[in-house]
C-alpha cells in the first residue's frame, strides 16, 4: 500500500485525478501523520475535519467529471499568519489567541478554490519575528533534523519554522509560507526543503497579519520546484483588496519549467563572501556554480556593494513599519483585553500590549517607534529608505548583465534551539543573505543543496529579476536535478 | 569542514559583529551627548509610553542595553552616502488604482458586516465596541 506521505504535491494531485487513489486516503493519512507529531510542535491547530471535507468535494467532483483544480486533492499546512474564516488565527502570539477571523485571506481562498484542503495551522515566530521559531506564544517548533549523533532539538529555521518542520517531516507535501527577510528561504534551507518567495505584489496580502507590508510577501514551501512553481501558480494573483497586488497575468510556470540554462548568465556577488563563514557553506556555494555551469550556464562574478547595509537597513525599516502596523492590536476590537482594576483606556491599552506582545516583537515596537520619533526620523528611518533605493540600484544594475544571482541561503546550517535566543543581534545575523532580495521586492528561492557533515541540510539560493519567477525556478530546478537531494529526517517523533 | 571548526567559524564571524557593535556603541555614547545616538533608561522609559507598552522598572533596564546594540549597529548606515538618492517609496511600480465609485463595490470590505466586526471584540453591546469610560 503506497505510504501517502511520503508523496509530493503533483504526485498526489496527479494520482487522485488518475483515479490511482483517492483524495480522502491522502487527507486521512496526512491527518494521522499530524496527530502523531505533536512533539514536533509544527500545528497550533489541527483542523482534520477541514482537509476531510475539501478531499470528499475533490472525490465527488472527480466522480461527477467535473474539472479539478490545480491542487486538487492535496492536503496542506497554513502558517498561523493567515486569516482563516471560522478556525483560529493567531500569528503566534498571545494578543491574538481566540481570534476567529469571519473572513477567509485572498490566497488562503485562492489554494481552497484550486482544491486544497487545509491540515491545521502552523506555528511560527509570532508575528513572523524571530528567524528560530523560538518566539512563538505556542512553544518551539523542533526541527525533525537531528545532528549525527545527538538528540539535541534543533531549530527549523523562522519564522516559517512550522511550515519548514511539517513538509520535511511528511506531515503535509505543501505549506505556505511568509517571507519578510528570509522568513520562507532560511527555513527551507535548514530543513532541506525548497521555498520561493515571489515578486513584491504576487501574491495578495489581504487577510495576511501585516508585519511590515512593504516587505512581506506569501509564498508556497514543498519537496520539490515544480510542486513549489505548480503552489505559487495556485497561490498568485492580482487582487484589488490590496493595493500593491500586482495587475499582471499569473504565468502557468509549472508548465514551463526547463533546466536547460544554456544561453543564461548567473551571477556571483562578491560581497556575499564574507569573512568567518562556514567553509561548509562556501564549498556547497562552489558546487553550485559547478551545478549551474553543468546546465549550460555561464557564472560571471558581480558586485553588489551595498550589500552590507542591507541587513541594518532592514532592522529600520520592518521595525517602523511593525511599530505602525501592530498599532491596530489594542485590546478594543479583537484578542486579548487586560484591564486592571480600575484603570482606564490608556492604561488599558498598555497593560493589553505588555500582557500579548512578547518580548522579540516588544524590541521590534520599541525600535521601530525610535527610529520614527520626532527628530530622529530622518537619521534613521530616510537614511535606510534611502540605502534601500542604493540595495535596489545594485541588483538592477547586475541585471543588466546576469540573468539570475547565485548565493547561499543561510551563512550556517541549522543551530540548537536556545543557542542564539539571548543574543538579538546574533540572531538577525541568520537572514544576513536573504534580505538584500527582500529590500529589493525580487523572487528568491532556496533548493536543498547538500547535508554537512553532521548530516544537516544546506540551502542554495537563487535571487532573480523582478517578474522572473520563472527564471528562478528554471536555475533551482538545475540545481535539484544535479543535487540529487533526497535525504529525509529519520523519524524519532 | 568539522561541526566544531564550522562553530569556530560562526563565533568569530559573531564576535566581529558584536567586537565592531560594541565599538560603535562606544563611539555612539560620545556622539549621545551631540546626536542623541543612543537611549538612556528614561528615553526607553517614553518610547515604551509612546509605544502604549507598559514596562516596569527591570524591563526597561533590560531593554535598555538591547536597544543599544541594535540602535549602534544600525549606525554604520550613516556611513552610506545617499547625497542624491531618493528614499524608496515602492519596491515596485505601482499606480494609484481607484475603485468604482459605489456603496460596497467589493462585498468583503463593504459596509452592513457590524456583527461579523464584533464577533471578536472583548466587549461589546448594543451594536458598539465596549470600552472603560472615557471622560471623568
Amino acid at each position: 500500500m503506497t505510504d501517502f506521505t511520503q508523496l509530493g504535491l503533483k504526485a498526489i494531485r496527479d494520482g487522485v485525478a488518475a483515479g490511482d487513489f483517492t483524495a480522502r486516503e491522502v487527507a486521512e493519512a496526512h491527518n494521522d501523520a499530524v496527530a502523531a507529531a505533536t512533539d514536533l510542535n509544527a500545528f497550533i491547530v489541527a483542523t482534520p475535519d477541514h482537509a476531510l471535507a475539501a478531499a470528499d468535494k475533490v472525490d465527488a467532483d472527480r466522480a461527477a467529471g467535473k474539472d479539478l483544480g490545480a491542487m486538487a486533492g492535496v492536503p496542506i499546512g497554513m502558517k498561523d499568519l493567515f486569516a482563516t474564516k471560522g478556525v483560529q488565527s493567531t500569528a503566534a502570539s498571545h494578543i491574538l489567541e481566540g481570534f476567529v477571523p469571519p473572513y477567509e485571506s485572498t490566497v488562503s481562498q485562492n489554494l481552497w478554490d484550486a482544491g486544497a484542503g487545509m491540515l491545521g495551522k502552523l506555528n511560527m515566530d509570532q508575528f513572523a519575528m524571530g528567524s528560530s521559531n523560538e518566539t512563538s506564544y505556542f512553544g518551539n517548533v523542533k526541527s525533525p533534523w537531528r545532528k549525527n549523533g545527538s538528540n539535541a532539538a534543533m531549530t527549523p529555521g523562522g519564522s516559517s519554522g512550522g511550515s519548514s518542520a511539517a513538509v520535511a517531516a511528511r506531515l503535509c507535501p505543501a505549506a505556505t509560507g511568509t517571507d519578510t527577510g528570509g522568513s520562507i528561504r532560511q527555513p527551507a534551507a535548514v530543513t532541506g526543503i525548497t521555498g520561493i518567495k515571489p515578486t513584491y505584489g504576487r501574491c495578495s496580502r489581504w487577510g495576511v497579519v501585516a508585519f511590515a507590508s512593504s516587505l512581506d510577501q506569501a509564498g508556497p514551501m514543498a519537496r520539490s520546484v515544480e510542486d513549489c512553481a505548480i503552489m505559487l501558480g495556485a497561490m498568485a494573483g492580482f487582487d484589488p483588496k490590496d493595493s500593491t497586488s500586482i495587475d499582471a497575468p499569473v504565468p502557468d510556470w509549472a508548465a514551463a519549467l526547463d533546466a536547460d540554462l544554456s544561453g543564461k548568465t548567473i551571477g556571483i556577488p562578491r560581497e556575499y563572501r564574507m569573512d568567518g563563514i562556514a567553509k561548509e557553506i562556501d564549498d556547497s556555494w562552489e558546487q553550485g556554480k559547478a551545478w549551474l555551469r553543468d546546465a549550460g550556464a555561464k557564472v560571471v562574478d558581480i558586485s553588489l556593494p551595498h550589500t552590507k547595509y542591507a541587513l541594518p537597513a532592514y532592522y529600520i525599516i520592518a521595525p517602523a513599519e511593525a511599530s505602525s502596523n501592530l498599532a491596530r492590536y489594542d485590546g478594543v476590537r479583537y484578542g486579548l483585553r487586560d484591564l486592571p482594576e480600575g484603570s482606564g483606556l490608556q492604561d488599558m491599552y498598555a497593560a493589553t500590549r505588555a500582557e500579548g506582545f512578547g518580548d522579540e516583537v516588544k524590541r521590534r515596537i520599541l525600535i521601530g517607534t525610535y527610529v520614527l520619533s520626532a527628530g530622529f526620523y530622518d537619521a534613521y528611518y530616510t537614511q535606510a529608505q534611502k540605502v534601500r533605493t542604493l540595495v535596489q540600484r545594485d541588483f538592477t544594475e547586475a541585471f543588466a548583465q546576469v540573468d539570475a544571482i547565485l548565493a547561499p541561503t543561510t551563512p550556517t546550517p541549522a543551530f540548537a534551539l536556545g543557542e542564539m535566543q539571548d543574543d538579538p543581534l546574533a540572531m538577525y545575523l541568520n537572514d544576513v543573505f536573504a534580505v538584500p532580495a527582500s529590500l529589493a521586492g525580487l523572487p528568491a528561492m532556496s533548493v536543498p543543496a547538500t547535508l554537512t557533515e553532521d548530516g544537516l541540510p544546506l540551502g542554495l539560493q537563487i535571487v532573480g529579476k523582478p517578474m522572473d519567477e520563472q527564471g528562478v525556478l528554471n536555475t533551482g530546478l538545475a540545481i535539484e536535478q544535479r543535487a540529487g537531494f533526497t535525504a529525509a529526517p529519520g523519524k524519532w517523533w | 569542514m568539522d561541526r566544531a571548526a564550522l562553530l569556530c567559524g560562526w563565533a568569530a564571524f559573531r564576535r566581529t559583529v558584536r567586537v565592531t557593535a560594541n565599538v560603535r556603541l562606544k563611539r555612539g555614547a560620545r556622539a549621545a551627548n551631540a546626536n542623541g545616538m543612543s537611549v538612556t533608561r528614561e528615553e526607553v522609559a517614553k518610547i515604551a509610553s509612546l509605544a502604549r507598552i507598559s514596562m516596569d522598572d527591570d524591563a526597561v533596564d533590560r531593554m535598555v542595553p538591547e536597544l543599544n546594540n541594535i540602535l549602534a549597529w544600525v549606525e554604520q548606515l550613516g556611513e552610506v552616502d545617499t547625497v542624491n538618492v531618493e528614499p524608496m517609496s515602492a519596491v515596485i511600480p505601482l499606480e494609484q488604482r481607484l475603485r468604482d465609485d459605489v456603496v460596497d463595490a467589493d462585498p468583503k470590505t463593504g459596509g452592513g458586516r457590524r456583527d461579523d466586526i464584533l464577533a471578536n471584540a472583548p466587549v461589546a453591546e448594543h451594536g458598539f465596541f465596549g470600552v472603560p469610560k472615557v471622560i471623568e
